[in-house]
């Protein structure tokens, strides 16, 4: 098979050579991290004040791990870097209790992020002739905008079709003559699912390649999408906190997802003890960035689990391949691509007096999208038993949780004491989505 | 005024009975009621003999339900009896949130219960177009 790369030299650069350009990024990161209030402090306690103090990539282990809530306790300016002035974009993403987290960049880091990108892309085998569709959101979500750069760097035509609306993606599918999307597994599943409806057959459109993320999915449920759709399905990962998606991404030989090692450290660690695992041992992904200059982050930890494929991969890419990601150390739930933390959808509900103290989340699949259903029960004391009321609470409730969690859910009232009691967060969550 | 009692009921097998046998229980006679199908819930209204001990009979086993005021006019059981109310209603532009009613005795007298935002106004208007407005006992004497 002739294997096509973006950047050949890198990519396949032996790993004695990616060592020392990793040791030479460090030191750079080092240097722009020194200048943040956070890892000042750290690093200082750590007896790193210079790039010079570390002398190896062992030297990583001296510093501490870095984790969601740092990002979220540095919110807005903690962990900046350069000047404002250098700094041409921001994507924030909500943190686990409503306080967002953000990742600033400047020029420099954006082209970076766009040449991973633009690997990931030839990667594949698509080429600037293939036309792309991109189905992710838009906006501070960093789905959409991370691949649209990539994407026309490649030069292939593009078009930022954003989520949604099933019945206009499908029409620019079939006359734009879409040839790759990228796509979250319970969307191509949704969009395979409603061709018929729209009449337009699979000879209608020229796709052939889709990219899927943003969600776990089963090997079972590629070969599904692949066979009926007739296209190859590739899969990607990446992290708002690492840029968003181009942190990793499978070659033509789709057997595990290439990690930018150039860009990343990646380290795989036991979560409870922290302790380093081998390739093939599956833990906690921890990053350290090694190419942006406005929003440096060292040994962050993912709480994605996963491990490293051992071995070498026929496309000659020497950056290590990642498994797919098999399960998370905190409660955090994907709905439809999106990340929800029960606990952002607790501190909605409590805002209201009317509704009681007990509720329950509720996650179903329909017609291949997941559907997130909030139970909660009404309050008797403040009943006043009028059904307008009941209703404007419920519609109340929505449009809050819809603004914090940005998924629009259905919201149930119920009888008090109706609800099965538990004792914590995620005990309230019932997930009747298939397994993977 | 007459009153109503308003009971939160979550859509599923045996909340009606639920609700049925505390009023038994408490020897409470229902004179008629309805049901509003929300889905995941309903709201069940009920016109009973004895509305405020029905009220904290039910408020004790921790249901959710309030007692609320409620226009309840008597109106004869015979052909064009209700346009005749209904012309009042239009008449006055009255804006009715809910209503229902029932015989008290075949041919000879009904009850149209309504619920409406501005009580006291529309008691006032419905009772000068020569209407009779029950109040609570009045209701539980028919």
């Amino acid at each position: 098979m002739e294997i096509a790369y973006w950047n050949k030299e890198i990519e396949t650069i032996d790993r004695d050579s990616l060592k020392h350009l990793q040791l030479k990024y460090l030191k750079e990161t080092i240097g722009y991290a020194l200048r943040t209030s956070l890892y000042k402090k750290r690093l200082q306690k750590a007896g790193i004040t210079s790039p010079d103090d570390i002398k190896s990539l062992d030297d990583l282990k001296r510093i501490p791990f870095t984790t969601k809530d740092d990002l979220r306790e540095s919110y807005p300016r903690g962990l900046l870097a350069v000047d404002i002035g250098d700094v041409i974009r921001i994507h924030t993403s909500s943190g686990t209790t409503g306080t967002p987290t953000v990742i600033y960049h400047t020029q420099q880091d954006l082209n970076n992020w766009t040449e991973l990108l633009a690997r990931c892309i030839i990667a594949t085998g698509a080429t600037r002739n293939d036309v792309f569709q991109n189905m992710m959101s838009y906006g501070l979500f960093t789905g959409g905008l991370g691949l649209h750069y990539g994407a026309e760097a490649v030069g292939m035509m593009v078009i930022p079709a954003g989520g949604g609306n099933t019945r206009r993606q499908i029409k620019l599918m079939k006359d734009f003559r879409t040839s790759v999307i990228h796509i979250t597994p319970s969307y191509a599943l949704h969009i395979a699912s409603k061709l018929e409806e729209f009449g337009v057959s699979l000879n209608e459109l020229a796709l052939r390649k889709a990219y899927l993320g943003a969600e776990p999915y089963s090997e079972n449920t590629r070969r599904k999408i692949e066979d009926l759709l007739r296209i190859d399905v590739y899969n990607s990962y990446g992290l708002s906190e690492m840029n968003g998606p181009g942190v990793s991404f499978e070659c033509v030989y789709k057997c595990g997802m290439h990690t930018w090692e150039d860009n990343y450290i990646l380290e795989v660690i036991d979560p409870k003890s922290g302790e380093n695992l081998d390739d093939g041992e599956e833990g906690e992904l921890v990053f350290t960035t090694l190419r942006r200059q406005a929003t440096p982050l060292l040994r962050y930890r993912s709480r994605d689990l996963a491990y490293i494929l051992p071995g070498d991969c026929e496309c000659k890419r020497t950056h290590r391949r990642l498994s797919r990601i098999t399960g998370r150390t905190d409660d955090m739930l994907i709905i439809n691509g999106v990340n929800v933390f029960p606990s952002q959808i607790e501190e909605v509900i409590m805002q209201f007096p009317e509704v009681g103290h007990n509720y329950q989340i509720y996650i179903d699949k329909q017609e291949n999208l997941d559907k997130l259903i909030v139970k909660v029960e009404i309050y008797s004391k403040l009943f006043t038993g009028d059904l307008a009321e009941l209703e404007a609470l419920k519609r109340r409730i929505k449009d809050e949780l819809r603004a914090s969690i940005v998924i629009n859910p259905t919201v149930e009232l119920h009888e008090p004491g109706s609800l099965p009691v538990f004792e914590g967060k995620a005990q309230r969550v019932v997930d009747k989505r298939p397994a993977l | 005024m007459a009153k109503q009692v308003n009971v939160f009921l979550d859509n599923r097998p045996g909340r009606l009975k639920s609700v049925a046998e505390v009023l038994a229980q408490n020897n409470i006679n229902v004179r008629t009621m309805t049901l509003n199908d929300r889905g995941e819930y309903g709201l069940m209204k009920l016109i009973v003999d004895k509305p405020e001990k029905a009220y904290l009979a039910l408020s004790e086993k921790h249901f959710a339900c309030a007692l609320k005021d409620i226009l309840a006019i008597l109106v004869e059981d015979k052909p064009g009896s209700f346009f005749k109310i209904a012309t009042v209603f239009f008449k006055h532009n009255i804006n009715i949130l809910d209503a229902y009613g029932y015989v008290v005795e075949s041919g000879k007298e009904a009850v149209l219960c309504i619920e409406v935002k501005d009580i006291p106004k529309i008691k006032e208007i419905v009772e000068k177009e020569g209407f009779k407005i029950l109040e609570e006992d009045q209701l539980h004497e028919l």
